[in-house]
């Protein structure tokens, strides 16, 4: 008798309601959709991610590895439980975010990753996600752990998050700290934006294809060139490494 | 007194620099003493205001000269709060003038990100007076603030104004690759939409975000030469022919009327007459724009425009580019960043490529004049430069 192993790791969902699409306008003036992708938008995302594994800058090299192993791991239904949101501007890519339920009532949340840098597109994309654990699954609260500084800053510092040291976070094992449904309603009125419905015209634009990110971030400068270019003294070294930056060469 | 030019520059992004401070200030003062076409200098100046409290390291004159190989030549440091840039060129500029020496590189440098925006704030904070402010939890945004709602009551300023003055100085600033802020926000998406307060939240009230300058990391160096020296390196002659300072009581509240920032005043009248130019004469300007209220407020007192018209000319349009007047061009300490040691040395950078005409996309046409202002501590310690294009 055969056995379909298959039926045997692959994990089985529980239903959860979807997250409802909704829109907000950043501080330059753009339009941002934020809205839940499926399987199938996968690859699409994917490719987007990629790149940033070479990025050694504010986390976003060990970020972007365990995003992918957690896209890929959603794409082929090794994890139980996951979902994934997108923000688009125009429909380029500039966020993605996602996380899983523990259980029903606790909700784990995994990356937080902004494409594009500044304007508050992570801080939006990060309170969408605990929107929908906390208000639209119902959970009563979510594990969270920050890989950066700067989601440190974002998360624990300006919700004023609990901690859960006694829970070890499915990223990398360390304590978790904890959004639960009273601290949202707190950070509600500052920290949680967004219309809905979106326009029609805004979320058809996004829906009809995941565009590449057109300012990913970036690795820093090596002015350690500098340094280098002490031994030259011409200083070619230095202008040429320069140049190549600001994409003269 | 000796004439002085302006014939080396150099400039990091500012930013986040995760680099050791002695080359922050080392890397743009290669930069400029390879625009000079110098390898050697009589003496370095370096401007700084932290770095043996936040980096760790004390004697930085000492770091810089070694790590630009340029022993045996004097160096030192200048502390003057945000000051620091201004104060080093001038120091750079009494050793050229007076004779002392013919070339002096100065060179300003800050690592503030190297603690939390909190440290850093603090840090800064120390430059208010330690027991009339600092024990009473003062902070620059929070004078900042107090000066705004202050200028607001007596002149009319609105938050609009101060979001136009931040709107201007980001589109400028997307024109500078050097910039901290590569980012453009616009008046509906900062203060008009459903999501502005969450965008753009208070900081300081009346000071929101976008209001107040981020907290940079960078360098900027300029090379101050004689005439003589100046005329051999077949370089524009930008001449540095103005230099003003003037101080003001150390406490914002002791002042008669605080929202006259009497030290501006008094340094920009001094540049001008040394000079032998008026307000009127000056094509560009970079104004100590830490916060948005200060363009504003620094506009009227340099003589610009008249006391409380400085946003009516901003409403206008005359301080954009291709305005009447162009202020900020960099994107200034807003949009640009805020080093503090090295500001005043990067508002001298971005003066003396326009004076040259290298300032690229945002080339103020035909500039023959201009000018800057770096603001120490709440307005009581201000030095002004006057530049002038000579051929």
């Amino acid at each position: 008798m055969a056995i379909d192993v298959e039926k045997i790791l692959r994990p089985i969902d529980n239903p959860i309601p979807p997250f409802p699409a909704k829109y907000m306008m950043l501080a330059g003036g753009e339009e941002m959709v934020i809205r839940q992708v499926s399987r199938e938008d996968i690859p699409d995302i994917l490719c987007h991610v990629e790149p940033l594994l070479h990025v050694e800058r504010d986390y976003y090299d060990v970020v972007a590895a365990r995003l992918i192993s957690e896209l890929l791991a959603y794409y082929r239904y090794r994890v139980q439980d996951e979902y994934v949101l997108v923000a688009q501007i125009k429909g380029e890519l500039v966020a993605v975010v996602n996380g899983r339920l523990l259980n029903k009532d606790v909700g784990m949340s995994y990356h937080t990753v902004a494409l594009r840098r500044g304007l508050r597109v992570g801080a939006h994309a990060f309170a969408a996600k605990m929107e929908y654990h906390l208000d639209i699954i119902g959970q009563k609260e979510v594990l969270i752990v920050a890989e950066s500084p700067i989601g440190f800053r974002r998360w624990m510092i300006e919700y004023g998050l609990e901690k859960r040291f006694n829970m070890a976070h499915e990223l990398g094992g360390v304590p978790s700290w904890a959004l639960t449904k009273a601290l949202f309603d707190k950070a509600r009125e500052t920290l949680v934006v967004g219309r809905r419905p979106v326009p029609k015209h805004l979320l058809e634009k996004a829906q009809a294809a995941i565009l590449p990110p057109t300012d990913p971030p970036k690795a820093p400068a090596d002015l350690l060139a500098a340094t280098r270019s002490l031994y030259d003294s011409t200083g070619t070294a230095l202008m040429a490494q320069r140049w190549k930056q600001e994409g003269r060469l | 007194m000796r004439e002085v030019y302006a014939v080396g520059v150099g400039i990091t992004s500012f930013t986040r620099l995760e680099y050791p401070i002695s080359e922050i200030a080392a890397y743009p003062a290669m930069m400029a003493l390879k625009d000079a076409g110098l390898s050697k200098v009589d003496h370095v100046y370096v401007a700084n205001m932290g770095s043996a409290r936040l980096n760790h390291q004390s004697g930085l004159a000492s770091a810089v000269v070694d790590t630009l190989s340029l022993t045996p030549a004097g160096a030192e440091v200048i502390e003057n709060g945000p000051a620091s840039g201004a104060s080093a060129i001038k120091t750079g500029f009494m050793a050229v003038a007076s004779g002392m020496h013919d070339v002096v590189l100065v060179t300003g440098a800050e690592r503030l990100r190297e603690v939390n925006n909190l440290d850093a704030t603090d840090f800064v904070a120390t430059l208010s007076h330690p027991l009339a402010e600092y024990i009473y939890g003062v902070t620059l945004p929070s004078l900042a603030a107090m000066f705004t709602r202050l200028y607001m009551q007596k002149y009319g300023v609105t938050e609009r104004h101060l979001a136009m003055v931040a709107v201007k100085n980001h589109d400028n600033a997307l024109l500078n690759f050097y910039a901290h802020l590569h980012e453009k926000i616009t008046l509906e998406g900062i203060l008009d939409s459903p999501e502005a307060m969450t965008n753009n939240p208070f900081v300081a009230e009346p000071l929101r975000f976008f209001d107040c300058c981020p907290v940079s990391d960078g360098g900027a160096s300029v090379i101050l030469t004689s005439a003589e020296v100046a005329k051999k390196l077949k370089k524009p002659m930008v001449r540095l022919a103005g230099v003003g300072q003037a101080t003001d009581s150390h406490c914002v509240h002791e002042r008669a009327e605080p929202t006259d920032l009497l030290a501006v005043r008094g340094a920009a009248a001094q540049a001008f007459k040394m000079a032998g130019v008026t307000p009127g004469d000056v094509d560009v300007a970079e104004l100590h724009d830490a916060f948005t209220i200060l363009e504003i407020a620094e506009s009227e007192e340099v003589g610009f425009f008249k006391k409380g018209q400085g946003h009516l000319a901003l409403e206008r349009g005359e301080t954009r580019l291709g305005g009447k007047l162009p202020i900020n061009t960099s994107g200034g300490l807003k949009a640009k960043g805020h080093p503090v040691g090295a500001t005043g040395v990067g508002q001298a950078h971005e003066i003396i490529l326009q004076l040259r005409g290298e300032a690229e996309k945002r080339q103020v046409k035909d500039a023959k004049i201009g000018f800057t202002c770096n603001f120490g501590g709440f307005g009581n310690n201000v030095v002004c430069l006057v530049f002038k294009r000579e051929d």
